[in-house]
């Protein structure tokens, strides 16, 4: 039973960080139809500063979480105006095509500064350890990745269903054409969330390190399982992204727990089955 | 519904080859512009009159060159489903992989016969293909890539899970290709093994070729520009699209198979993520559509590679990035389509 507990507690800390990093590129995909692969190389963005910043300059933990995040954005806004928004009536081939270069110009960039090793991360005091409760272990650092998790969603939540911004986001992912016809500016529209998306994925890659790791072929490891979120959840919602981020966190641990000789074969069946059963994805509409 | 969704018609339009162009109204005259598209032209007598030479030439490269007929064979199979038909693959290297192990378990077993080897191979992948076809000829856009992907990666977990049959991490040990017809040993120089992979190459271009322009071939080309319009003019586009998913992955098995005997080494990177994205960049090197793309981007890229081979792999990835954004950016249609362009500027202005 508590094995059981602990393994969905793995699993919801593993989903909680695989959100954080998928729900931008759901919505981006949702609004524009632009397949990014290069998604992941933000959250790495994020990830290497956040070591640089905490190992090289001796930043705390917490300060290099907001430093992450505006970086990654801001990468993403650079390379949405220079290169992505020329291909977003290219067509998927174009677009996987450009954005894998992206990720293999990336990796061997991080290979180049960082060397192909995994990085280590110095963490506040409070952050290690575990906390006893109910004769169960929870380690810390999950309960902090949980709880920042849940607090991003909630704002991101509240922020489309209530806010102004939210709503033209709604109505873009809904029905691009009608939205411009509507006189909402979807061009600035887009490289706004495409800028919130790409920063989400920089935090997602700054808390993930200490869970997931951070070496140069992060980039191309992680994009696949957000890929896997992201076409499981539906295009253009988030709820479905959350949802399907949980099922292949908690699916993933339970499945090296469980059936370890399988290895990443379930996670992979998963999707296929999931596609195959909902080619829009869970809650997608299209 | 589709429409309101993609504006621009199916995303794939984009991936056209020049079009056709009609030079009169009537019917004949159609007719006669297919029949001159069929036609061998000089340039493509030259092109494999000039895969002969390095066996003159560089008698040293012979390997190289082998390696690079594989190459080409792989990416022309990609080009097949790619650039003529508009299915997008992340997962090829899975037939290729499935070819490859097929011809080593062959051999492992007792078997090393080449010719029988190369076609069993080649059907074991086509099955495999032709299985797949019914999941990948339902899908499109991101769910359509989420599947090759899926496959691709799905195979490649399997075979790593199963070390009894694959060798797992380490590779097949123990192949051994008997000699071709019983007469042609196998050198160290390549020379069985490039004659061999070109003839193969030859005989399988000769195919694609008569298979792109006939009648089927069009049809592949209507769905790849307008997969919605096709079935209103009484084409079965899901039966189009499995039969040359299955071609296209049964090429791809006798490229790994080729592989696999001429090496006689096996490992899980022949169906691994790197070489679909690999013959992906070899093919839009080249460029898509165009039946000789494949070829010349195999060329440049094997080539590239082995220049370059003192360069940490990560340093070769940084270039290929580099090379596939200016490629998407500057060169949509590949070395060839660039080529093709310069020649109607050149021939435009006198």
């Amino acid at each position: 039973m508590s094995a059981l507990l602990g393994m969905l507690f793995d699993g919801v800390a593993y989903g909680m960080l695989l959100f954080l990093m998928s729900v931008g590129l759901s919505v981006t995909l949702g609004m524009m139809n632009f397949v990014n692969l290069a998604h992941c190389s933000f959250a790495m963005l994020g990830g290497y500063l956040a070591v640089t910043l905490m190992n090289g300059w001796g930043w705390p933990f917490f300060a290099t979480l907001p430093v992450a995040f505006v970086a990654a954005a801001v990468a993403s806004i650079v390379l949405e105006r220079l290169f992505f928004r020329r291909f977003y009536n290219a067509g998927d081939l174009p677009q996987c095509l450009l954005t894998i270069g992206i990720v293999f110009v990336s990796i061997a960039g991080a290979a180049y500064i960082y060397g192909t090793d995994q990085q280590p991360v110095h963490l506040p005091d409070y952050l290690n350890g575990s906390i006893a409760f109910h004769g169960m272990e929870f380690a810390v650092y999950r309960l902090f990745l949980i709880a920042t998790a849940a607090l991003v969603t909630l704002v991101l939540a509240v922020g489309v269903e209530k806010t102004r911004f939210g709503a033209q986001v709604r109505a873009a992912v809904n029905n691009q054409r009608m939205a411009r016809g509507l006189g909402i500016d979807v061009d600035t529209l887009f490289a706004v969330t495409f800028a919130l998306g790409g920063g989400l994925a920089g935090l997602g890659g700054a808390l993930a390190i200490n869970m997931l790791g951070l070496d140069p072929s992060f980039a191309l490891t992680y994009v696949i399982y957000v890929l896997i979120v992201v076409s499981i959840g539906g295009l253009g919602s988030i709820a479905g992204t959350f949802a399907a981020a949980m099922l292949l966190g908690i699916a993933d641990v339970a499945g090296k727990y469980y059936i370890p000789a399988l290895g990443s074969v379930l996670i992979y069946l998963v999707m296929l089955t999931m596609i195959m059963w909902r080619p829009t994805g869970l809650f997608g509409r299209r | 519904m589709t429409f309101a969704s993609r504006p621009s018609g199916l995303g794939v339009a984009n991936v056209k080859s020049a079009p056709l162009e009609v030079t009169s109204e009537t019917a004949a005259g159609l007719h006669d512009h297919l029949r001159a598209q069929v036609r061998w032209r000089l340039a493509e007598i030259a092109f494999w009159l000039a895969t002969l030479l390095p066996f003159v030439l560089a008698p040293d490269y012979l390997v190289l060159a082998s390696q690079v007929a594989i190459a080409a064979l792989f990416a022309l199979s990609l080009d097949l489903i790619l650039g003529f038909s508009g299915i997008i693959s992340l997962g090829h290297a899975a037939y290729f992989g499935v070819g490859a192990y097929t011809a080593g378990l062959l051999s492992v077993w007792g078997w090393g016969e080449p010719l029988t080897g190369l076609v069993i191979a080649g059907l074991a992948a086509g099955l495999f293909g032709y299985v797949t076809s019914f999941i990948v000829a339902r899908f499109r856009h991101l769910a359509l890539i989420m599947i090759t992907l899926g496959i691709g990666l799905l195979l490649q977990q399997g075979a790593n899970s199963a070390s009894w049959l694959t060798g797992g991490f380490d590779g097949l040990q123990g192949i051994d290709t008997w000699p071709i017809l019983q007469h042609f040993e196998f050198d160290l120089y390549g020379y069985t093994a490039y004659g061999y992979s070109l003839i193969v190459l030859f005989i399988v271009f000769l195919f694609a070729r008569r298979l792109v322009y006939s009648p089927f071939g069009l049809a592949l080309r209507g769905i790849r520009e307008n997969g919605a319009r096709m079935p209103a003019i009484g084409a079965p586009v899901y039966a189009h699209i499995r039969t040359i998913y299955t071609i296209g992955a049964m090429i791809a098995g006798i490229a790994g198979a080729l592989l696999a005997q001429t090496t006689e080494t096996v490992s899980l990177e022949a169906l691994g993520f790197q070489r679909s994205a690999d013959v992906l960049v070899m093919l839009v090197i080249g460029g898509t559509g165009r039946l000789y793309g494949g070829l010349v981007g195999a060329i440049v890229y094997v080539v590239a590679r082995d220049r370059f081979s003192g360069l940490n792999p990560q340093y070769w990835y940084f270039w290929i990035g580099l090379l596939l954004i200016a490629v998407v950016m500057a060169l949509p249609d590949g070395i060839l389509g660039g080529l093709e362009r310069l020649a109607r500027r050149l021939r435009a202005k006198p």
